[in-house]
């Protein structure tokens, strides 16, 4: 898969802030079109940060990063709604600020809503939507503009474990149907090894790639995945990594 | 909830279940006191009125000074003709509402702007704010020399003391509003390329609306009271609510002195309901506040 079209390519990136906060160190890899890479690291390692270099919103200090930004999907920690606006209404923002003619951009988010199960809710207005419904109308809003990548930012930290697990087969099963390239952080592990096709574990900061897992099983991925022993194994092999990370960060200090 | 009593025998006894539907049909869950407090202090207050009206003052002073209910009532409210009774009273309240209206519209129009200009840069708020307050502190009083030089006696004047009351609110809470804008919608924004304009008009302004109509609603009051403090100051005319009341009180006619007041005061009141029911309609979806306003 990795000789496909990078859709994603970062090439020595660094990046240190105003304050002398050294975030990322040399941050090299790609993601190609159908690759679902997912980083893991410590908090504070600089994970967002490179999420929003890929996206343009940040510029690094040092190195270059390829991307086709004109249509970015980017799936924030928050669901990001606008408050004033029913589900229909959220989930046509951005073909509306892309300019979309109006009967264009109705049949977009119908087709978004309908693909994240929200089909019957496009009249009700976020303040009465659950966490997780919320969650799935940011990821229809993104659907709407079909992004050859998409960038997600911890997307599923705020919903409860049975939430968030149903969340991953579904965007696991999106991710196969469009065939989208995905960058993804998180956390958690098993939400790491059960999502994608790579796993890279990221050091404390200054954020540095230490090892990088492939994982084997094939799309589309099952709930019981989750309870097979190859998975429990590749589960704890990163487990080890990233306690290894954790390590460099107190040796830091 | 209110279908949870019907179907499901109440185990605490009837008490709770009843007191559990008062609390859906009425604000605070006070049931039908929420109507009957205000009503029961209204008729107090009617009858402290009239003890003092009639046991402690003779008949000269409750004359001059304070007229018993009815007598407000027979004098002020029911007698209509050209210049006794209410009807100069409600045409002075249609003078006087008119200048508040229009100080009102012009705060709103100026606010706004100014408020939209701060939001674009720090240096720009750092300009025109210091100034803002300055406006907001200066006692009226202080002005009425400045605005009679510059605007003369009649109706303009007072305009400008509704203006001078109400665009305080206007600009500090649409700029608050303006800048409540999350730094999560902003990126999002600025993934999809969004000029200036687009996220005024689409993020910005709409997110603004809850701040900006909460200051709506003090200026509203405040451009009441401006204008009719400006018809003390401002004589020249047509003649407004507060010209009235100051005529009525020099010509002893306490009576629709009176009525004069309450016309005022309910005029106060419509126009805070007024701009709280529009923004209950306007945020009922998406405010926590929404609920609030009823």
């Amino acid at each position: 898969m990795s000789d496909a079209a990078p859709a994603l390519r970062f090439d020595k990136i660094s990046m240190t802030f105003p304050d002398g906060t050294e975030a990322l160190d040399g941050i090299s890899f790609g993601v190609s079109m159908g690759e679902f890479v997912t980083i893991v690291g410590p908090s504070g390692c600089g994970k967002s940060t490179l999420l929003r270099i890929a996206s343009g919103l940040l510029e690094p200090t040092s190195g270059r990063v390829e991307a086709d930004r004109e249509r970015i999907g980017y799936v924030f920690q928050d669901a990001t709604l606008l408050d004033w606006r029913n589900v229909q209404n959220n989930v046509e923002l951005l073909p509306q600020l892309h300019g979309f003619p109006k009967a264009e951009r109705k049949r977009l988010a119908s087709e978004a809503i309908e693909l994240v199960g929200l089909t019957g809710f496009e009249r009700h207005y976020p303040k009465s939507l659950s966490g997780g419904m919320k969650m799935r109308v940011s990821l229809a809003r993104t659907l709407t503009l079909a992004p050859p990548l998409f960038l997600f930012d911890e997307p599923f930290a705020a919903v409860d474990e049975i939430t968030r697990q149903r969340l991953n087969e579904e965007t696991q099963a999106l991710f196969q149907r469009e065939g989208f390239a995905g960058l993804f952080i998180t956390h958690s592990i098993s939400e790491a090894v059960f999502m994608s096709t790579r796993v890279m574990v990221m050091s404390a900061r200054p954020g540095r790639i230490l090892s990088e897992y492939a994982v084997p099983f094939s799309y589309p991925r099952q709930a019981e995945l989750r309870f097979d022993a190859r998975f429990g194994e590749l589960c704890g092999e990163v487990s080890v990594a990233l306690e290894g990370a954790h390590a460099s960060e107190a040796s830091d200090d | 909830m209110t279908e949870q009593p019907t179907g499901i025998e109440p185990v605490d006894g009837d008490a709770e279940v009843e007191a559990d539907t008062e609390e859906n049909e009425s604000p605070k869950g006070m049931g039908v006191w929420a109507y009957l407090a205000p009503l029961i202090t209204f008729v107090l207050i009617i009858g402290v009125w009239y003890f003092i009206s009639y046991v402690r003052m003779d008949a000269v002073r409750r004359r001059t000074a304070l007229p018993a209910p009815h007598t407000v009532f027979e004098d002020g409210l029911l007698v209509w003709e050209d210049r006794k009774g209410l009807k100069p009273i409600l045409e002075a309240l249609l003078v006087t509402s008119r200048v508040a209206l229009i100080g009102l519209g012009i705060s709103i129009a100026i606010g706004v702007v100014l408020a939209i200009v701060m939001n674009t840069a720090k240096w720009a708020e750092r300009s025109i704010f210091p100034y803002a307050v300055i406006i907001q502190v200066t006692p009226i009083l202080a002005l009425v020399p400045l605005i009679r030089n510059w605007y003369g006696f009649g109706i303009p004047a007072r305009v400008v003391v509704c203006v001078l009351i109400a665009i305080f609110p206007v600009i500090t809470n649409t700029l608050f509003g303006l800048q409540s804008a999350k730094e999560g919608h902003h990126d999002l924004f600025t993934l999809h390329h969004a000029g200036w304009l687009t996220r005024l008009w689409r993020l910005e302004m709409p997110g603004a609306m809850p701040a900006f109509l909460t200051g709506l609603r003090i200026a509203a009051g405040g451009s009441v009271i401006g204008a009719v403090v400006g018809d003390f100051f401002f004589r020249q005319g047509e003649i407004g609510l507060g010209r009235l009341i100051d005529n009525y009180q020099k010509d002893t006619r306490i009576p629709e002195l009176f009525t004069a007041t309450i016309v005022a005061c309910l005029f106060g009141i419509a126009i805070f309901l007024i701009v709280g029911w529009i923004s209950t309609r306007t945020l009922k979806h998406w405010h926590e506040s929404a609920r609030n306003y009823t």
